[in-house]
């Protein structure tokens, strides 16, 4: 298990040598990347930022409790910060397991529990000049809405 | 200074823009508590900062109530937004 924040490309090809295992006939790719639209606006680039040391905490967090769920020993994290252009990797998460259901269970629980609740941020800039923390307790997305600060705490 | 307790607050994204800092010292009375750190950085940006936000005390998700020892961290965590 791996967590880590890179300022540098993400090496996917890299990952899923780090996570090959001869007991394993899973290995399961998530990557998310730079969109080109968010809430009808045209987007020109993201920028990352995080509270490093409590984000790599967090995301270690995540994966100890799919290993605990999934049984999935073999899972790395990386989240990109610093500017991005459209279509660039910001987080890729690769999890492999003796068997697919496990393998892909453990990367979609990963992205969605990173999503709710590891601190970082995502600045982007628009075609109009004009930049904007993204905030998605208010703005309509695709991923799940963070639960109430109970579902956080702990 | 005895009476009194000496923490960092950190603040990121929208609340360190609107605060115009990222960091700032804070000395507040003993048996202050998370929430108080939040009013005294609130009292700068009342408007930009939510009364209840989200908090992390020492790299770890908190509760306003929390209380603080001097050397503390304190984080002020807007909405995250990862992935």
């Amino acid at each position: 298990m791996r967590a880590a924040l890179v300022t540098r490309p993400i090496d996917v090809a890299a990952m899923i040598a780090e996570v090959a295992d001869p007991s394993c006939g899973a290995a399961s790719v998530f990557l998310g990347t730079v969109r080109n639209v968010n809430d009808g606006r045209q987007v020109t680039g993201i920028e990352y930022k995080a509270y490093e040391p409590m984000a790599v905490r967090e995301i270690g967090g995540i994966l100890s409790r799919a290993r605990d769920r999934f049984g999935i020993e073999h899972i790395v994290v990386e989240h990109r910060l610093g500017f991005l252009e459209l279509g660039e990797v910001s987080i890729a998460i690769v999890a492999a397991h003796p068997h697919r259901q496990a393998a892909m269970d453990a990367t979609r629980y990963a992205i969605e529990e990173i999503k709710k609740k590891v601190p970082i941020w995502k600045l982007e800039h628009y075609a109009d000049g004009s930049r904007e923390w993204v905030d998605p307790t208010r703005a309509a997305d695709d991923a799940p809405q963070p639960g109430p600060v109970a579902e956080v705490v702990g | 200074m005895a009476g009194e307790v000496e923490v960092k607050a950190l603040l990121f994204a929208s609340y360190a823009d609107a605060y115009g800092s990222g960091e700032v010292r804070l000395l507040l009375p003993v048996g202050s508590t998370v929430g108080d750190a939040v009013d005294a950085v609130r009292a700068k940006s009342p408007t930009a900062i939510p009364a209840r936000p989200l908090v992390a005390l020492n790299e770890r998700y908190a509760t306003l109530d929390d209380a603080l020892s001097s050397g503390d961290e304190v984080a002020l965590i807007p909405p995250v937004a990862g992935g």
